[in-house]
Formats: C-alpha cells, structure tokens, sequence
C-alpha cells in the first residue's frame, strides 16, 4: 500500500495534539510495511535545526517526507497569521509571498499538489482543514481516492460562535468530495453529522492514541512541587479549551486551600485575557503562565502535578489526557471531550459545572487513597497503548475505500 | 430425603446524594431520599409485591409444606416504614402462617464486624430488636452482611444466643466435602448452614441467561436436580437476594412462573421436602466441623470481602469510619449515631469498587454514581461533616478537652525515676526521653501502666488501646502525640 499523507509537523515542533497524532499514525503505518509520501508544511524559521532532524529521523522509519515551506502552522486563526508574519523579514516574506491566510493555503495547496504530482502512490490521506485544498487537488489530479480525517473542525475551534464562513465552507466540501471521513472519536462523528450533514455511513472512527513507551524520560521534578500541591492545565489557551473555567474552578479552590498553585502552560489567543482575568479574581499570585513549551518540558510539569484539569468546551479528543495518565497524573476531564471514549480511570465533569470541577479538585488534593487508586488505574488504562493498533483501523479503512472505489 | 432451605436477602441502602466538598459544615443532610424512594417504590412493584403474593398462594396452596425464610435489614425496614409501611403488613402477613422464618442480621447491613466487634454486636441486637418489635418473632438464626463468615463471626452468633449461622458454601473450603449438610463450626458449639451456590446462581444469576445450556431453566428441570442430590445430601441451601425475582430476573422471562411451580414439582417426590433454617438445625445433625478462619463471603468469584475493602479508597474510607466510633457513641446525639451507623452499609463501599470490568454489571445495580472515584469523594465529604458535626457536640460536652486536661492531682503517674505526669502532653514528652529500663518497668508482659492509667484515669479508651500495642518508648510516645495532634485538631 502506498500512502501519500498531507500532514503536519513532526515533533518536537509540533503545537498540540494534531502534530503528534499524524507523526504517531504514520510511524505506525511504516511499521507495517506502508509506504508513506508525508507532505508537510515547513516553517522556514526550522529549516535548519528542525526539519533536517526530522527528515532524517523519518528516513530511518521510511517515510518519505517531502518539505513545503509555508507559514502555515495549523491552529492558527487568520487574525494571528497575520501578527505573526510580521515577525519575518521582507525577504522570508517575498519568499513566501502570502499575504494572509488564505492566500497562504491557496500557496501551499498550488505547491504541495506539485509535489504530490510526480509521486506514487494509491490512496491520499489529509489531516485538517488546511491541508484540504491541496489533498482534493491532487485527487482530481490523480483519480485517486480521499481520505480526509479531522481532528477538529471550525465549530470546535470557535464554540459556535463566530464561525469563519470561509473555513467552514472548505471543512464541509472537502467531506463531501471526500471518499470517506475519519474522526479522533464517536462524538467528533455526531457533531459532523450535525454541523456538516455528512452522512453517517460516510464517517469511520478511529481514536487517538499514544505510544506508552516512548514516555517517561524525565526524572527531574520542578522545585515548586516541594512547597506547593500543583493543578495544571496544559494545552492551547484558546477559547475551545475552556482556559476561563479552569480559573473560575481555582477561585473555588484557593478559598477552601491556600497552598495550592495553579499553572497554565500553553499559548494562545486568550491568554492576555486571562492573565487579566486571573487578576480581576484576585489570584494572580496563585496562577503561573508558563506559555509554549517543549515535550520535555511538559512531561516534567505534568510529573511535577497533583492534578491536571482539561476543562475544554469541545474537545474532538485530547491526546494529552492520556499523556497525563501515562505520567500518572490524576485527571479531570469535561464530558465534552472524546477521549473518554477510550478511556475509564478519570474523573468526568461538564466544562461549565466550576463547582464539580473545583469539587474534585479538593478532593484529590485531599484524599490520598483517591488520587493514588486514580492515577494508578488510569496508567494502567493507557500503559499498553500504541499507535500500531490505530494503523491497522486505518490500512483497515484504505481496505474498504479502495475495495469501494 | 432432601430438604430445600430457601433464604430470601431483603434490602435496599439509605443511597448517598452527590455530596460537595462545598456542602461540608452547610448541609447536614446526606442521603437522597427522592431517590430511595423511587429506587424502593419500583422494586416493590417489580419484586417485592408479586413475591409476597406468589409466596403467600404457595403456603396456602401447599397447606404448610412450603416453606421460606428472610432476612430483612434495617435499612430497608426504615424504609418500609417511611415511604410504604404496606410492606410492613405483606411480610407481617407472611410471617403469621409460620411458615416463614425472619433472621437476624446487622441493623445496617454493615460490615462491622469485620472492623469493631462492639460496634457489630449492637447492630445485630438493634436488628433483633426491631424484628421483635414489627413482626412479633424472635429470630434464631444469624446471617450476616453479604454472608460474611468466620470461626469468630460464629463464635459471636453463638455467644449472642443464636442455635444456627449461614455461611457461603465455597469450593475451596469445602474441598472434598459437599454444602448438602450441616456443619458446625470449629470451637463453637452452634451449627452453619452453607449455601449451594451452583443450584442458587441457577436461579440468581444464570436463569435468563438465554447463552447458558440448561436455558430455559424450567421448574420440573430444577427438580430432577434436586432429585439426584437424594442420598448424597441431606438438605440444599437456596440463598439469593430477593430482588432475583422481578428484579435481576424479569417477570417477562418468566421467573414468576418458576417460582410459581417450584414448590409443585420438588413436592411431586414423597421424598423431598421445605424446611427453615431453625428446622434443618432441630433436624439433622452436623456431618463434620469447619474449619474458616479467614473471611468468607457469598460476593464474586473470589467469596471474599474485596468487593467492598479491596482497594485503596474503600480501606481508606471504611477506616475513617470506624476511627470515629468511640466519639460518635459518646457523644450520645441519636441523629449522629444514626447517620454514622447508616454509613456503614455495606453498599457505600460496593459503589467504590474498581474490578467492574472482571465482575460485570451486578455492581452497577441501581449505584448512584458515575465512577467509584464519585462514589469515594461524596463518602468522604460526607465523612467531613460528620466530624465537624462531632467537633461542635463534643466542645459542648467538654468530651476531647477533658482528655487533655490535668488529671486530679490524687491521680498523677508517678514515673519509677520519681517524675509526676498529671496530663498527656507531659506523658508524650516523657516517653520522648525516657530511659529503656524505666519503660521496660512500666511496660512488660504482665503490665502496660501507661495504658492503664490512660484507661482508667484519663477515660480515653482510643488512646488506652493504642497504648497497649506499643513495647517500645519511641512507638508509645508517636501514639500519644499522634492523638494529642487528633484531640487538639
């Protein structure tokens, strides 16, 4: 079988889940024999030290990876595509010359389906909106078929409110010229039935994994966790992941206990927001905003944790709740998210009930035995996981679009 | 000949309401009543009721001959009582053909007695009581929680006057030997009934299994396994909960209909026979003793008690519980006693259990939480009042203060090395640093001074039993300062 995958970044470069799930599938696809043509998007600010590593670390796995340089990054809104490129010289900017982005989508569509063009291969494969346009290019290009997965959608990205008219309208045709649609979870599957009258029989679903063995490198904790009980939100600080409930339900907490320290570790669009709202609740002495960090650095805080809470509004499914379980962190999880599908050693609260989350907090700040049977159960839940079984479903899939086609 | 001795469980808990961590010192009320009495009102209209009517046409039915006896807990009696005292009058009816017997049990279906024997046998006689009281019969036969068993637990039934105790008749113990009999237990003179739990869980748990190979399970089948037992057994134990009828098996499937021709078919062989419980032990001697010195229960595959104190959070849980008792039945306030007492229903620490995915969907049975972990947080915020609850009476009361206060000066320590100690705080501070051979003087194997005199002169029995474990200055000093951290808390 031979795979021509558009995706995105290969880590350590990669800003949340979306980057870790194409690297982990792909991985595991390679393994079992699958040639993989890995179409990604190149920030040029890597072209030096990162995406040479990666090209190399993927050549030892045979995936072929075919570098696109673009601006693109994939949780970007149009908004902040456009601050960020401020940052790039005037040359790297002619290089490029995208002006905002769609204009830059529409560049790494017309560049990636050149690439994709002299390639060979049966079966297209392509992560997420931005890469959609490129994937259905090169579909018409070569007759052959479309397998479109989404790890999120607009209306996730946005709760509903505010829905990029554009981005939904290429998320909706792009199912629809697809010749099937993978989501990361049942619920993920429900909403696109709803929101994009695709039909079900059309969806397959395939959840997010992790590979349990590649975890567990750091020893070091950070110094705070002496002093202090740590309740950690990890993850983009964007209105999907509910960043504001996390600080309504620390309120709660720190009223009933004082030593306990609260920290944000991603970045995003609300976090100035939120720094303000930590203040406007008098807690700022108590919330820590680490902003972006590296893989190692987020394993080392979510060892260094008492508790990690994923309050997100809508969450397709958050592979970092089972990264919390593998460093045996106890987790709280809104029932919004699609990972409790496949997993049953957490504590489940709706995003919005601050009471149940700040409730459950104390409680395992409190009660040994709980946060002790919690963590352990839950490793237990994820220590066999790997991406090898998710690459089975999908050949399983490639199987039943080609035997259709 | 064999008999059949049916034993019907009757209980529901008092079920715990989603109890926030928000709640403690604010609300004093734990229990969902709402919901009780919904979960009480559709199981007697599934179970409860037809049962009693079907059992009562077959006693008249078969003039005397059939025969059955229950248990029923106190929890669910309040309940009766509260939301559908019709109940009451059903099972008073039943028991007025004296063709039903009523067993005793712990008051709150607990499982104290496996952590405080005091606590267990007031439960026990409080059920007695409450039995006397409602149905006018005084049971002779014990049956505790879950059928939880043991040479002790016997010993006990024996020495609260009972003829008799039922007991799980479990492969591994048995070994060779066959439930079919009644034993007794060793060191007690008293005997033990032992349940067939193939033939039980044909019915309990197997019968609308439609992937099992004797379904359907008719009643003239059962018999003819009841026939076969003849000369290799004397009597078969069919103990069950009584929501087996309507409830875990449904009426759709027929469980009525069994039930209804059962007796019909057992008494088609001259042979064959009902008895109850007190019956089968004026009848037939014991065929040999047992031997049981470790806990026993009917639960799971394992007949042990790990259901309900396998995991971490249940022991932490049951612990904390029974940690309080000395306080909470000095503080002498009924409403606390009873809701601490209701706390200690065995079913509260079922709804913990995390081994659900092995032992299926019996511990999913009308369980008010989502997750064991819930079920865990109410309990111990529920825990958390409680103690606040406590702290206030005994500030009242003066009960901890007094433990603390300097002891009349005719009633001070006098340390061999000449030192007085007239409170424990000095006592602590004196264990820190006292001498090997003094300690030794104090505490040996005749004598635990320290323990005695906190008993007697102190008045803290916690603290007195604690002491008495210690043979070593460091260890006794670490418990004293460990219940002065507790009392001053």
């Amino acid at each position: 079988m031979k795979v021509l995958m558009f995706g995105w970044e290969f880590p350590p470069f990669s800003h949340g889940g979306l980057g870790r799930a194409c690297y982990g599938l792909a991985k595991s696809l390679a393994k079992t024999g699958t040639e993989i043509t890995f179409i990604v998007p190149i920030f040029p600010e890597n072209k030096n030290d990162g995406s040479i590593k990666v090209i190399s670390a993927a050549a030892a796995q045979k995936i072929k990876v075919k570098g696109v340089f673009s601006f693109m990054s994939p949780y970007e809104t149009p908004l902040e595509f456009y601050k960020n490129s401020l940052k790039f010289n005037h040359s790297q900017r002619m290089q490029l010359y995208g002006r905002n982005l769609f204009k830059e989508v529409n560049m790494f569509t017309e560049k990636a389906a050149m690439v994709a063009e002299y390639g060979d291969f049966d079966i297209i494969h392509a992560h997420d909106w931005m890469t959609f346009g490129a994937a259905i290019k090169t579909k018409h290009q070569s007759g052959k078929p479309l397998v479109i997965h989404v790890h999120s959608t607009e209306i996730d990205r946005t709760g509903g409110n505010g829905v990029n008219q554009v981005i939904y309208d290429i998320e909706r045709s792009s199912m629809e010229a697809a010749d099937l649609v993978i989501t990361v979870s049942r619920l993920e599957k429900n909403k696109i039935i709803e929101h994009y009258g695709i039909s079900a029989d059309k969806i397959s679903v395939s959840h997010n994994s992790i590979n349990a063995n590649e975890y567990n490198r750091v020893k070091h904790m950070i110094n705070m966790n002496k002093h202090y009980k740590i309740v950690l939100f990890l993850g983009r600080v964007t209105l999907q992941k509910g960043p504001d409930y996390f600080l309504y339900a620390a309120k709660k907490v720190l009223k009933e206990k004082k030593d306990v320290k609260f920290i944000i570790a991603g970045s995003g669009d609300m976090m100035f927001s939120m720094i303000e709202k930590a203040a406007q609740l008098g807690i700022s002495d108590r919330v820590f905003f680490t902003g972006y960090l590296l893989d190692n650095e987020i394993e080392r805080l979510m060892k260094s944790s008492n508790v990690l809470v994923m309050p997100s509004v809508a969450e397709p499914f958050g592979i970092v709740a089972l990264e919390a379980m593998i460093n045996k962190v106890p987790l709280i999880v809104s029932k919004q998210s699609g990972v409790i599908e496949v997993v049953d050693h957490c504590m489940k609260v709706d995003f919005w009930d601050v009471n149940e989350m700040a409730n459950k907090i104390l409680a395992l700040l409190d009660y040994e035995s709980l946060s002790t049977s919690i963590s352990e159960n839950g490793f237990h839940d994820v220590r066999k996981m790997s991406w090898d079984s998710q690459a089975t479903n999908c050949l399983k899939i490639y199987e039943k679009v080609l035997g259709d086609a | 000949m064999v008999d059949i001795c049916f034993y019907f469980q009757v209980h529901q808990p008092h079920r715990l309401k989603n109890f926030s961590i928000f709640e403690i010192g604010k609300s004093h009320s734990y229990f969902n009543d709402t919901k009780n009495e919904k979960i009480l009102r559709k199981v007697a209209q599934k179970c409860y009721i037809p049962a009693n009517n079907t059992i009562l046409d077959l006693i008249h039915r078969h003039g005397g001959a059939f025969k059955v006896s229950y248990s029923i807990s106190g929890c669910i009696l309040d309940q009766f009582e509260r939301f559908m005292p019709e109940m009451i009058e059903s099972f008073n009816e039943l028991v007025k053909t004296g063709c039903v017997e009523l067993l005793d049990e712990t008051y709150y279906h607990s499982l104290a007695s496996v952590f405080n024997k005091d606590e267990f046998v007031e439960q026990v006689k409080l059920h007695n009581e409450k039995i006397q009281g409602l149905f006018r019969f005084k049971p002779r036969v014990f049956r505790n929680t879950e059928l939880v068993y043991s040479n002790d637990i016997a010993k006990i039934a024996e020495e609260l006057g009972y003829i008799g105790v039922l007991g799980e008749g479990f492969d591994r113990i048995l070994e060779w030997r066959s439930p079919n009999f009644v034993y007794k237990p060793v060191n007690s003179n008293i005997k033990l009934l032992l349940r067939n739990h193939m033939l039980s869980d044909d019915i309990a748990f197997r019968f609308g299994n439609t992937e099992w190979k004797e379904f359907p399970l008719t009643a003239d089948k059962f018999a003819t396994w009841i026939n076969s037992i003849n000369g290799n057994g004397q009597i078969v134990n069919l103990f069950m909960d009584y929501e087996t009828f309507g409830e875990h098996q449904w009426a759709e499937k027929g469980i009525f209909e069994f039930l209804k021709f059962l007796p019909g078919e057992i008494l088609k062989n001259i042979d064959n026979g009902f008895v109850t419980p007190s019956e089968a032990f004026e009848k037939y001697g014991p065929a040999g003793e047992l031997d049981i010195p470790a806990l026993t229960s009917w639960a799971d595959t394992e007949r042990d008690l790990t259901a309900w104190l396998g995991n971490k959070m249940q022991q932490e849980a049951s612990q904390k519980l029974y940690e309080m008792r000395d306080l909470i039945i000095r503080s002498n306030i009924k409403p606390l006693i009873d809701d601490w007492r209701k706390l200690q229903t065995s079913d509260h620490f079922y709804y913990m259990c995390t081994k659900w995915f092995s032992d299926g969907d019996v511990h999913k049975y009308f369980n008010p939480f989502d997750t064991p972990y819930d079920a865990l947080i109410s309990f111990m915020n529920i825990l958390n009042d409680l103690r606040i609850r406590l702290k206030e009476v005994n500030l009242v009361n003066g009960v901890e203060r007094k433990w603390l206060a300097d002891v009349q000066q005719d009633q001070v320590f006098w340390l061999r090395d000449g030192d007085a100690i007239k409170n424990i705080l000095e006592l602590s501070s004196a264990l820190r640093t006292m001498e090997p051979n003094v300690f030794d003087y104090h505490v040996n194997a005749g004598r635990n001074d320290f323990a005695t005199w906190v008993k007697v002169v102190v008045g803290d029995d916690v603290l007195a039993k604690n002491l008495e474990k210690c043979n070593k200055s460091t260890m006794a000093a670490k418990m004293v300062e460990e219940r002065i951290k507790y009392l001053k808390k």
